[in-house]
Order: C-alpha cells, then sequence, then structure tokens
C-alpha cells in the first residue's frame, strides 16, 4: 500500500514536471495560432490583436500556466481555439475512438506474439523457429510507414476492406450485427498495420527471454520429472521469462499511442492522431500541450502497471528480494 | 537372485561441442543395478559421472551422441519413444538433483511443484494429491508442513530445498533414484542428515538408489556395492565394503587414502589432492588413461588399454597389475 501511494505521488509530481517543460518549449516555439491570418490583407491587425487577446496568448507565461492549471482542475485542459471549444472533452471523444483501436491491437498483438515466441523458443534452430524468426525480423525492419502505405495502397486497389473513418454512411440505419460488421471492417486495416508493427518486436523479446530459461538447472530437473512439454514451456518456463516480457509490455503501452498516430492519420480513423497532426501544424497550443501530457500519462501508467504485474508474477520481487539467481 | 533392475551395456557417450572436435565423456560403461540396492559411484569431477546420470533418464543436451543400451523393465531408454521415456521419469526413476538452489522453479509455490510430478504421472483427485504432498513433506522431515506448502523456493533454507527434491523424486515412488552429488551444496552438518533420510526412504521403499559422488566417506556403511569412475570409465566396481577396505586399482587407492587424511583433520593447510589432472578428453592419448598419474605404472601402461579383469569373486577392476 505504502509502495502504491509513493509511486502515485512520484507519478503526479512527474506530470506537473512534463507540464512545466511543455508549457516552456511551447511558448519557446515561434509563431501562433494567429499568424498565418497575418498574411490575409483583409484582416486588419486590429483584430488579430483582439483575437490573441480573447484568447489570452499575450498574457505573461506564468499567468497563462496558473490558468491552464485551473482549467486543469476543471477538466477542460486549456481551451481549443480551432474547434472552439475546451480541449478536454474533444480529446476524449476521440481517446475512445484510438482507445478502441489500440486495446484492441495490443490484446492481439500479445495473443500471437506470445505462443509464437514460446514456440520459437522452444524448436530452436529447427525450421519453424527459423521461418518464426525471418518474419519477425522482417517485421521490425520495415519501418510502419511503409506498411502502412503498402497495405493502404493493396486495401483500396482490391477493395479488399473499407478504407477511411471508422463508421459508413449510413451506419446509424443498420441493424446490430450490420454495425459490428461496418465497424469490423473499417477496424481491419488500421490493426493489420500495428500488428505487424508490433509482433515481430514482442516475439523477439519472448523468445530471447524464454529460450534462456530452457536451458537452466530447473527446466532440467522438470524434464527429469516427467513433465510435459507443453505443461513444461507454459507453466514453468514463461513465467520465470515474464519479467523482461513485463517490463517490455509497460513500454509497449507507453508507445502505442505514438504508434497509433501515424496508423490514424494514413488510415483516416478518426483517433487523436489527426487531431493531434492538425494542432500541432496549426499551433493550437492546448491540444498540442493536452497530447503531449497524455502520452505522459500513458508511459507512467504503462510502467506502473508493469510494476504491478511483476508484484503479482514475482515472489522474489513481492518479497522484496534482488533476484537470487 | 532376481534379475536386474536396470542394466547399462556398453554405454559411450561424446559431445559434439560447437567448437569443434569431440569430447568422449562415457567410454563403453557395462554396469548392472539391482532392485533395492544401494550403488554409489565414485568419481572425481569431469570423470563423466554426472553425464551417466543424465544418460540414464536420456536428458543429454542436444549436442551429445550416444551409443549402447540401457535397459529398463525390458526397454533400451536409450531408444524408447519420447512419450514413452516421459511416463517413466519421475515415476519410475527419478533424479535427485545436484545444486537444488537452482532446481526448483523460482516463481511457483513449492507444494504446486511436487503435486505436479503427481499430477504428471497417477490419476489423483485435487484434494488426494494435496495431501500427498503434505504426507510426502512429512516423510522427508518437515514439521510445519502448512508454511513449507505454500513457500517459494527463495524463502527455504538450503536443507528445506534439498528435502523438496527428495520429495519431489520419491512423490510417485520409483523404483530407481539416482542421487547426483545430493549432499555437495549443503553444510556438512546436513549431510548425515540427508544422508539418513535417503538410506531411511530407499529401504522402507525398497528402491534402488544410484548415489553418485565424489567423497569416499558418505558411501561408508551405505552404498552395497561401489563404482569408480575415470576419465568416462569405470575402473573399479564390487561390494562397497571389500572396495572400500582393499581397493584394488591404484587410482581408487589414492582417492579413499584421500579421505582419510580429511577426515583425520589436518584440512586447514591444504585439502589433499592427487597429483597430476585427468586427461584432456580433446586429445586421447594410447594406453590407461590414469598412467600419467599412477604411482604403480609400469612400461606397458603407456601403450596398452587396461581390460576389465576380475581377480577375485565379485570384484572388477581395470589395470595391468592384475593380468595375467
Amino acid at each position: 500500500m505504502r509502495f502504491l501511494l509513493r509511486r502515485l505521488l512520484r507519478a503526479l509530481l512527474m506530470l506537473l514536471g512534463v507540464s512545466l517543460l511543455c508549457f516552456a518549449f511551447t511558448q519557446m516555439a515561434p509563431g501562433s495560432f494567429f499568424d498565418e491570418m497575418r498574411l490575409n490583407p483583409q484582416i486588419s491587425p486590429e483584430t488579430i490583436a483582439t483575437l490573441r487577446a480573447h484568447y489570452g496568448l499575450n498574457r505573461p507565461v506564468p499567468i497563462r500556466y496558473a490558468h491552464w492549471m485551473l482549467s486543469l482542475a476543471k477538466g477542460d485542459f486549456g481551451y481549443c481555439i480551432a474547434y472552439n471549444s475546451p480541449v478536454g472533452p474533444l480529446l476524449w471523444t476521440r481517446a475512445k475512438n484510438t482507445l478502441l483501436l489500440t486495446a484492441t491491437a495490443t490484446i492481439l498483438t500479445w495473443l500471437i506474439a506470445v505462443p509464437l515466441g514460446v514456440w520459437s523458443a522452444s524448436s530452436r534452430r529447427r525450421l519453424a523457429d527459423r521461418f518464426i524468426g525471418a518474419s519477425s525480423s522482417l517485421m521490425i525492419s520495415v519501418p510502419e510507414i511503409v506498411v502502412a502505405v503498402a497495405l493502404l495502397a493493396v486495401a483500396v486497389r482490391w477493395r479488399l476492406v473499407l478504407v477511411g473513418g471508422m463508421v459508413s454512411l449510413g451506419f446509424d440505419d443498420l441493424s446490430l450485427w450490420g454495425k459490428v460488421r461496418d465497424l469490423f471492417l473499417h477496424m481491419l486495416l488500421p490493426i493489420s498495420i500495428l500488428l505487424l508493427g508490433g509482433i515481430g518486436v514482442v516475439e523477439r523479446h519472448v523468445r530471447a527471454s524464454v529460450s534462456e530459461i530452457l536451458d537452466t538447472p530447473y527446466m532440467n530437473a522438470a524434464r527429469s520429472l516427467g513433465i510435459g512439454r507443453m505443461r513444461l514451456l507454459f507453466r514453468h518456463a514463461l513465467p520465470v521469462a515474464a519479467n523482461p516480457v513485463i517490463s517490455l509490455f509497460g513500454f509497449f503501452l507507453a508507445g502505442l499511442l505514438g504508434a497509433s498516430l501515424l496508423v490514424e492519420v494514413v488510415t483516416g480513423w478518426p483517433g487523436l492522431g489527426p487531431l493531434i497532426l492538425e494542432a500541432t501544424l496549426s499551433r493550437d497550443l492546448y491540444v498540442v500541450i493536452a497530447a503531449t501530457m497524455l502520452s505522459a500519462i500513458l508511459m507512467i501508467a504503462g510502467n506502473f502497471l508493469a510494476d504491478l504485474l511483476l508484484i503479482a508474477s514475482d515472489p522474489r520481487i513481492r518479497d522484496g528480494e534482488a533476484h537470487a539467481q | 537372485m532376481p534379475g536386474p533392475l536396470l542394466h547399462v551395456k556398453d554405454l559411450r557417450v561424446r559431445y559434439l561441442p560447437e567448437s569443434g572436435g569431440k569430447v568422449q565423456a562415457l567410454e563403453g560403461l557395462n554396469l548392472e543395478i539391482l532392485p533395492g540396492e544401494v550403488t554409489g559411484i565414485l568419481g572425481e569431477s569431469g570423470s563423466g559421472k554426472s553425464t551417466l546420470a543424465s544418460t540414464l533418464l536420456r536428458l543429454l543436451p542436444a549436442s551429445a551422441e550416444c551409443s549402447g543400451c540401457v535397459v529398463f523393465e525390458g526397454e533400451d531408454l536409450l531408444t524408447a519413444a519420447e512419450s514413452k521415456l516421459r511416463r517413466i521419469r519421475g515415476s519410475k526413476i527419478a533424479l535427485i538433483p545436484q545444486d537444488p538452489a537452482v532446481s526448483l522453479n523460482p516463481v511457483t509455490r513449492v507444494g504446486e511443484q511436487i503435486s505436479e510430478v503427481l499430477r504428471a504421472h497417477l490419476r489423483l483427485s485435487r484434494s488426494e494429491r494435496k495431501q500427498r504432498v503434505r504426507q510426502l513433506l512429512v516423510e522427508v522431515g518437515f514439521e510445519d508442513v502448512d508454511r513449507i506448502v505454500d513457500a517459494y523456493l527463495h524463502q527455504l533454507s538450503g536443507g528445506q530445498r534439498q528435502r523438496v527434491v527428495i520429495a519431489q523424486a520419491i512423490a510417485c515412488r520409483p523404483s530407481l533414484i539416482i542421487a547426483d552429488e545430493p549432499t555437495s551444496k549443503l553444510h556438512s552438518e546436513l549431510h548425515c542428515q540427508i544422508l539418513a533420510l535417503l538410506a531411511n526412504t530407499v529401504a522402507q521403499h525398497d528402491t534402488a538408489l544410484l548415489l553418485i559422488t565424489h567423497d569416499p566417506t558418505i558411501l561408508a556403511g551405505f552404498a552395497d556395492r561401489l563404482m569408480v569412475m575415470y576419465a568416462g570409465r569405470l575402473i573399479e566396481q564390487g561390494p562397497a565394503e571389500s572396495v572400500m577396505r582393499r581397493p584394488l586399482h591404484p587410482y581408487t587407492r589414492a582417492l579413499i587414502g584421500l579421505s582419510h587424511g580429511h577426515t583425520s583433520g589436518n584440512r586447514a593447510s591444504h585439502l589433499p589432492s592427487i597429483p597430476g589432472e585427468m586427461p584432456n578428453p580433446l586429445h586421447v592419448m594410447p594406453g590407461c588413461r590414469f598412467e600419467p598419474r599412477c604411482s604403480e605404472k609400469m612400461g606397458v601402461c603407456a601403450t596398452t588399454d587396461p581390460q576389465t579383469f576380475s581377480p577375485e569373486s565379485s570384484r572388477l577392476v581395470s589395470c595391468l597389475k592384475y593380468g595375467n
């Protein structure tokens, strides 16, 4: 319990630091949302000055930071100029879509990659291992953007799946089954891109840590007691091999937001990605700050979750012992 | 006289390391183990005694090659199907590993690890298994069974770990237990306790025991028969008492002599050892393997590989001194 509180306190402090840095950096970046208006001869400088004053852009930075903190307390996270609404609700509607995509992708990635890694490790240097190894190297080395664009091209060309957006026009008129089907067909492309990006990395880690365990004396001892192969792999090797893999899981969660941004922009998924890209390009700074905060929160939450999982899975860590190996 | 429980014929094992070359670990071993008999295998490290233990259960690494046969209950274990072997391992032949500290799973409860052996071989209900685990823990000398059942490896002391490993080995009442240096990682005060426990269990259930060790003192008064290994060969075997009292092979004599010197104090100065080293298994020389270190060598020893002689009944020795 004390451990949890300490971690929570540390996380809050960290977020405070991140927010300060974010604020400082966005102020240092040149230009503002209204700069492009200056090029327009039909908008007078006075109008622009009024707009800046209206959104508080002319006030000193510490004051704006204080205001932002206040709006944070209300759950607004500042104000989005382009959408003329508080950032919080705006972000939340988009975040739900991103969450649907990333949660599904995460579950599928791990469900596929973990057994593959174990299988690969257990058939070391045989055909299956070589094949899995080569495919995951390929998946790791091809940049995600290339995969995304290639799959997009294929999908559009052969009309395999529905591309663009999250649902079709007339979604509301569909039956429940029709809705599920429509959503599924839209998800197929972005999910595939995320899977191709993620499975290779996870499979590699699982294979590496499991194959390290397979040669240990206790695996030999278990084998000498006549424990079956599947049980050996999944009940003996995997739980011991889990620690580095769990740490990877934490980082994986933290990296998901970044990965999904790209995928969302390429496939037109109405998640956080397009919103953040737009906001960054137009210097809609509170949205940018909120997005950065979000990814910091994901990083902290991912690591925190990994720590909890480690405590749950390894009695040695639970007992506060150093790894006695 | 009953037939042998385990019959090893001309067993040869060699390792093919990735760095190239061949290492002959076992060279033509012949031995028999009778039901209920305690057999001691004595040898220095590198003599191939641990390889023998793994070969009997076919647990050698993939880089090893073996030939010959290991017949157990009428079946050659070296050629048996993997599924058949799995059913023999742990249920009919059990291995007590060398170092219990690394032979138990660190993240699984001890009770679960014993129960798993039962589960792999016997049809028992959950509660029956639970009860058996507790019985076994009592049998290996635990008093606070409740704590041990739920304990993890790192919460146990060395002696407790050894007891748990023994409980695993005896869980299915095997007819043969192979113990590979069961006391080498323990404090010397615990040696007697663990050995007494082993002796009791095998006597009670009429289990055959193959006790592998480098230390002749732990075999005294315990083993029925004694086999001495050197450089992958059995160089002497016979009834334990007679071998201990009157070793025939110069190597056995040196080993047993050492252990006497060792126990009679004087250990502070230096650990006694036989001068010289085991021959490099990568470069096999002609002649007797022990010749370079032998204090009683003769001219022929450097060129002639000794056969096995039987200078008296029930004793076998591979030394040219006993040739005609």
